[in-house]
């Protein structure tokens, strides 16, 4: 590597390339911005209404917002079994029930996320105007769709304790049983529509 | 609320429920702002690899220019935000972020490139697509063709579809790279700085993208702005940021998946999960919790995920019987089982047709040629009748094949004059507003499917599909596909 290249790689901490690409697609986005015009980015009359305020609270809301509050909610879960019980899930259970929830409460809260405007019925009016119809079943339907959810998590993890308690018992009554040869159970792949049980 | 979040510290029984996230772990007398331990064996890229250009911290003790703002900068970290170590998942790292990575670099070209022809479906030549100027900023343009008739069908749908299918992708990806937003220092050199800033681009783009669209496609228009010149002109700022993240990060990428094998990952059961090597980036937690989940489920639960949506949205584009799953999304409606009974897009109430207009009193218009040509829907219907199986598709990416019948716009302008129109001119009854009117280039008035529909699957059309009359060209979008006709103007 030359010199140069070196120097430049410590005064700006990367390669030249770098550099150049990024100003090329900071230019490009300049351009971008320019056709739109800067002042199509701000609403003056309602504040939280402009593009500028849209693009930026994304980031806030995914990453300070939406994640924060997904990865308490996961963390709470393991707390709160824990200050309910006094133990980890994992702990007095021969399945952990601890994927059983995540993956109906992820499925339904998906839904929820991508689809609540028909179920809180937001946009009704817009909804109305272009359909003619009402956004009434929707709530119905995610309830029952979520509902469904856990009922066939439920049953997965039935199935996955039944499973663990036979292989747990299974070598009293069949010392050459093949209880070594199979999966944990909590590793069990079931198939419900949110996703697979794992 | 996907993302698979196998999550942060879990599953650590000596931990009570309200130990701080930043507690100390086994080797407590690391400094709080932990960075990769010293003696941890970590996978550096040589800084002086020719193919490196990425930006990467090389060191904690290096800083580019200039140094001393860097070094201060690092030295005052915000008290409250969390440290590398509240993030324990045992499953981030390199190799996950890449498989998130690679699925969204072969899929998300797809999504940006059934929407840049979208927008030459609306016909930019004709001036009536939005936004209007958009510079360089498009593919070239082309006449839009009228066949297969379900090219705008297709297009789409797959835009729509495949930007919903790719949510529970983007939320994964997304958390898998988070300790990268709390990392301190967050700069050493100007070079961080600068890619930190092209992350604007990228993950505002993405999210700005799918929140607008997902919204669009409900008819919920919360954001108040003009959704079609806010979603072209963000998806160019996402567009941008790809790229020069995919320029910068393709080695990575490449390094990482080889990383690993996937083959093996699919085979590794929980109880054999083990966290990655320690990465330069920091994405793998220097102080992992016990797995609650495999590498495989949480590729499971993300696929999983995507799975759902697709069985509850692809309905709305592909209909038949796939329409009735589509559950919670406005396309999935039934209307009934009789002839006009399939989707509406915009009511007459919502057009403000009155329907005094649309009765007896009703006179199509033709102009363009000699002289004005009025005709009533009586003179229309002893006209050659031409039937065909038509899909009616729109900018949410719903579709539904009818079957329409009534006079081709070509007898039409042959009627009034023009019989080889350069374009021509369609407006409604529907006084203003958006779509009330459109532009027809000449092979959507010359194809032999092009219609001016009186009926539909054997009967007049209803009210809310344009009685008396309305045009129906193959592969146009349903919004020029005008409803309530007033008037044709055929243009030399």
């Amino acid at each position: 590597m030359s010199t140069t290249v070196a120097r430049a790689k410590h005064l700006y901490g990367a390669h030249p390339l770098h550099l150049l690409s990024l100003l090329a697609s900071f230019a490009l986005v300049g351009y971008a911005i320019s056709l739109l015009g800067v002042h199509s980015l701000w609403n003056d009359r309602v504040w939280w209404q402009s593009i500028i305020v849209w693009f930026l609270g994304a980031i806030v809301l995914h990453d300070l917002v939406l994640f924060p509050f997904y990865a308490l909610a996961d963390r709470s879960l393991g707390a709160g079994w824990r200050a309910v019980t006094g133990r980890a899930p994992e702990a007095n259970l021969s399945v952990s029930p601890r994927n059983y929830l995540r993956v109906p409460v992820m499925a339904s809260g998906l839904l929820l996320l991508m689809f609540f405007p028909g179920i809180i019925r937001q946009g009704s009016a817009s909804y109305l105007r272009a359909t003619g119809l009402t956004q009434q079943p929707f709530l119905g339907r995610w309830l029952l769709l979520t509902g469904t959810f856990f009922a066939v998590s439920a049953i997965a993890y039935g199935a996955a304790t039944l499973r663990e308690r036979r292989r747990v018992d299974g070598p009293m009554t069949d010392p050459d049983g093949p209880s070594s040869e199979e999966e944990p159970a909590s590793e069990h792949l079931g198939t419900d529509e949110g996703g697979m049980t794992w | 609320m996907e993302g698979s979040d196998a999550s942060p510290e879990d599953g650590r029984d000596e931990e009570g429920p309200s130990q701080p996230v930043a507690a100390p772990g086994p080797t407590g007398s690391q400094p709080s702002d932990d960075v990769a331990p010293d003696g941890v064996a970590v996978d550096a890229t040589p800084s002086d690899d020719p193919t490196h250009i990425d930006a990467k911290p090389v060191g904690d003790d290096q800083f580019g220019f200039p140094d001393r703002l860097w070094r201060s900068v690092a030295a005052h970290r915000p008290p409250g935000l969390p440290t590398t170590r509240a993030f324990r998942s045992p499953l981030r790292g390199p190799w996950l972020t890449s498989v998130f990575g690679f699925l969204l670099l072969i899929s998300l070209p797809l999504v940006a490139l059934t929407g840049l022809l979208d927008y030459i479906a609306y016909g930019p030549r004709l001036h009536q697509s939005i936004p209007g100027n958009v510079g360089f900023l498009h593919l070239p343009f082309f006449n839009w063709p009228t066949r297969p008739a379900w090219l705008f069908q297709v297009t789409e749908g797959l835009h729509v579809s495949l930007g919903l299918i790719l949510v529970p992708v983007v939320l994964a990806k997304l958390w898998s790279v988070m300790p990268k937003l709390f990392t301190w220092p967050p700069l050493r050199s100007v070079a961080e700085l600068l890619e930190r800033l092209s992350l604007v681009m990228i993950v505002g783009g993405i999210v700005f993208e799918m929140a607008t669209g997902i919204l669009n496609i409900q008819y919920d228009y919360l954001f108040g702005f003009n959704f079609y010149t806010a979603h072209y002109f963000g998806a160019w700022v996402f567009m941008t940021g790809f790229v020069v993240h995919v320029a910068l990060k393709f080695p990575t990428m490449v390094r990482s998946l080889r990383s690993r094998s996937l083959r093996r990952e699919l085979r590794t059961p929980l109880s054999e999960t083990e966290p990655e090597a320690l990465d330069v980036d920091g994405l793998v937690p220097t102080d992992p919790a016990p797995p609650t989940l495999s590498r495989r489920g949480a590729l499971a639960l993300v696929g999983g995920g995507s799975l759902l949506v697709a069985v509850l949205t692809v309905g709305q584009s592909i209909g038949g019987v796939a329409r009735e799953a589509a559950l919670l999304i406005p396309r999935g409606r039934s209307y009934g089982d009789g002839p006009n009974d399939f989707q509406v897009n915009k009511t007459a109430t919502a057009a403000s047709i009155d329907p005094s207009t649309t009765g007896s009193s009703w006179r199509l218009s033709l102009s363009g040629g000699p002289g004005e040509v009025m005709l009533d829907r009586a003179t229309l219907m002893r006209m050659h009748q031409h039937t065909a199986d038509l899909p009616i598709a729109c900018v949410e990416g719903w579709s539904t094949t009818q079957r329409w019948t009534g006079v081709r716009l070509a007898d039409l302008a042959d009627l009034a004059g023009v019989p080889r129109p350069a374009k021509a001119h369609v407006q409604s009854l529907e006084g203003g507003g958006g779509f009330s009117e459109a532009w027809l280039q000449q092979n959507q008035v010359l194809d032999p499917d092009a219609l001016l529909a009186l009926c539909v699957n054997g009967v007049d059309l209803s009210p809310d599909h344009g009685f008396p009359a309305r045009v129906i060209v193959p592969a146009l979008p349903g919004v020029h596909c005008t409803k309530w006709v007033r008037s044709i103007e055929f243009v030399r």
